[in-house]
């Protein structure tokens, strides 16, 4: 059998809820009394840790957004010291600034075990060469991964992202067992090697761990014949823990959700309440074993249900559907995640003012493309030519700079964007997943 | 074996514990680390039936004893090794142990039983059997805290609890007793319920561990998980030589 940690896995719903109850317990008495910005959201409720005596007391406290975090920025959310602290990473927030997650030494040794779950439920195993192509940095999965597959005690190759065809040439000659990527880089690797004539059967790639970004059982299937792997999916959150949040076993009928780790729940994204066990709504994580960064019903935005009933694998954890969609208007290019307010910052930034603009996401071939279209105000249209272009230069740049893409920048003419009640719509998302 | 949801006990006005849920699976060692006045020993004695919890439950094999009287508790399978020993002064070494199987008299053949859990106290502390005619009073502390947990151990507990067995003790002692702990988990599958101040030594033996703060758990870990958490190892492990001579 292909678990990892079958103790947690496996463990009876009965013993889970006892854990999961002294661990949230453990975990409130810390951030109440550690970190001030939940002692004062507590406080204004009028509530105590005594308060919660049961799992089901958890929707008495309050909701943790992307906000609270970016008023806390940068080390404000953590329970530690930050010379406790012995890892950094981030990701995108609202606004310009990015939030930041924090991990001491336990948070780094437990997050490498709960990759190594899903790592080992997709077969992979101390025998496998595993190539990681996503960009090792500030984001959590590159790091995740590699982990996880040392811990496994699997050999690691750190690729990192793009040079597609050496990637290839690497993935031919040092003969890599698993790929580790985003799913729309697998389908590029693959049309990649059709185009180059190379036959998918001759590697020895045999399993795909997919991740960072939506995708569908359509893309399954086709990156499953193009690069002739099975390809499992796996969720996690940059803020909450990075990879390692939920993974596929070998039924695919949803992702487990570690919950020895993870607390979820589901709520109704407009009114904030809980919803009954099945309903599709927003997951919302507490997390039970954190350290650095704890988190108290963090919103994900991401929206799924849950299913309970045991699965055949023989894990008794609670599976998670596919995300299906967002509760916000965050898009994910390329696995990176960006704010369609963050691309206005840019833009407003570089015309001193307010412009016009949409934001128009397309996939070509395999792989995203974003394109950002002002109109020409006055403002811009009495600038020389050589203005103009170096104003182009300076939105791309500023686009770049908050949210780390490379995002396309063309001027139109005034009033040529396509307006519904005089509205433009500000995003325009082309893609079809 | 042992699974305990939200007790709240009280000294008087006194909030001792508040919203303790802790739970321990069959054989395993778990060790209760926090500084004095945390509400270590009380957990124990709410656990015991000495102090029992105004509210809350405490399930042993899901029998429920939050409510039982402690004598009750000990037939259970549930015995304790007070803090500071506290063994009978003015007994012989024998007798001590006699009254720790109070429980087999009332049975039929009960005797026979007292004599054979002796022999395996004797088996685990020879130095007892040596001196099994010598008044408690007279042994050294080490001896003494090797006879409180044998008295504990003649009512062949299920779940034994052990609060500050190094209390007082020479390392060499303390090592010897630790290991003989450690056996009683590994060989005799014993459960036990670990408090030391000596939180080092005690991690080192211990499975998993709590912390416990101004009676509310702040933390639930694997012993090798708290002996790397810094707020452990700041508060209860002491510092390093090293790193004092950072400083």
């Amino acid at each position: 059998m292909n678990i990892w940690d079958p103790t947690h896995e496996c463990i009876s719903r009965d013993e889970l809820e006892q854990l999961q109850l002294e661990r949230l317990q453990a975990t409130i008495n810390r951030v109440h009394k550690n970190v001030v910005h939940y002692r004062k959201k507590f406080n204004e409720l009028g509530i105590i840790p005594e308060d919660i005596v049961s799992l089901e007391d958890l929707s008495k406290l309050p909701l943790t957004s992307k906000d609270d975090i970016n008023c806390n920025y940068p080390y404000g959310m953590f329970a530690v010291p930050l010379r406790e602290v012995v890892r950094i990473h981030s990701s995108s927030g609202t606004g310009s600034k990015p939030m930041v997650a924090g991990y001491t030494k336990n948070d780094i040794r437990i997050w490498s075990n709960l990759v190594a779950r899903f790592m080992t439920a997709a077969s992979v195993t101390r025998d496998d060469l595993v190539q990681v192509a996503f960009h090792y940095g500030l984001f959590t999965g590159a790091f995740g991964l590699h982990y996880g597959a040392e811990t496994i005690g699997a050999s690691v190759i750190p690729m990192g992202t793009g040079n597609t065809e050496r990637q290839i040439m690497i993935m031919q000659d040092y003969k890599s067992t698993v790929l580790v990527s985003t799913p729309s880089y697998a389908l590029e690797l693959a049309y990649r090697m059709e185009h180059l004539g190379i036959n998918p059967k001759s590697l020895s790639l045999k399993v795909g761990l997919f991740g960072g970004e939506p995708w569908s059982e359509n893309m399954r299937s086709e990156i499953e014949q193009g690069l002739a792997i099975n390809a499992t999916d796996n969720y996690g959150l940059s803020e909450i823990i990075g990879p390692g949040i939920a993974g596929e076993c070998s039924c695919k009928k949803g992702l487990h959700i570690y919950e020895d780790a993870f607390l979820p729940e589901i709520i109704d994204p407009d009114t904030g309440k809980v919803l009954p066990t099945g309903t599709e709504g927003e997951l919302v994580i507490t997390t039970l074993t954190k350290e650095a960064f704890p988190l108290i019903r963090y919103r994900t935005r991401d929206i799924t249900s849950l299913n309970y009933k045991p699965c055949d694998c023989g894990r008794t954890l609670v599976r998670m559907k596919r995300i299906s969609g967002r509760s916000d208007d965050m898009l994910i290019i390329r696995g990176v995640n960006v704010y369609p307010s963050q691309i206005e910052e840019a833009v407003y930034g570089a015309a001193q003012g307010e412009a016009p603009y949409q934001i128009l996401v397309e996939r070509i071939g395999a792989m995203d493309s974003m394109e950002v279209i002002i109109e020409v105000t006055d403002k811009i249209f009495s600038l020389e030519l050589q203005k103009q272009r170096s104003f182009l230069e300076s939105v791309k740049k500023r686009i770049n700079t908050i949210t780390g893409i490379h995002a396309y920048v063309k001027l139109v003419e005034a009033k040529s964007i396509p307006r519904q009640d005089g509205k433009i719509k500000k995003v325009l998302d082309k893609r079809h997943i | 074996m042992l699974r305990i949801k939200n007790i709240n006990t009280y000294y008087g006005q006194v909030h001792a514990l508040k919203n303790v849920s802790l739970h321990l699976a069959e054989g395993e060692i778990v060790t209760l680390i926090g500084a004095n006045g945390a509400g270590k020993t009380t957990l124990l004695n709410s656990l015991s039936g000495i102090v029992p919890p105004k509210s809350g439950q405490i399930l042993f094999n899901d029998t429920e004893i939050n409510h039982l009287e402690a004598h009750k508790i000990v037939r259970l399978g549930v015995s304790q090794v007070p803090e500071g020993r506290q063994v009978f002064k003015p007994l012989s070494v024998e007798d001590n142990l006699e009254l720790g199987a109070y429980l087999n008299y009332r049975v039929k053949d009960g005797k026979a039983q007292s004599k054979k859990y002796m022999g395996m106290v004797y088996d685990l502390f020879p130095i007892l059997r040596q001196r099994r005619k010598q008044l408690a009073g007279t042994l050294s502390g080490g001896e003494q805290q090797m006879l409180a947990i044998g008295r504990a151990l003649m009512a062949k507990p299920r779940l034994l609890l052990l609060d500050e067995p190094s209390m007082g003790l020479a390392p060499m002692i303390v090592q010897e007793i630790l290991k003989v702990i450690a056996d009683l988990s590994r060989e005799k599958k014993t459960t036990l319920l670990l408090v030391e101040q000596n939180a080092r030594a005690a991690l080192k033996i211990a499975h998993r561990g709590y912390v416990l703060e101004t009676g509310r758990l702040i933390l639930e870990g694997t012993a090798d998980e708290l002996l790397e958490n810094k707020d452990v190892q700041r508060a209860y492990l002491g510092r390093d030589k090293k790193e004092i001579w950072e400083r």
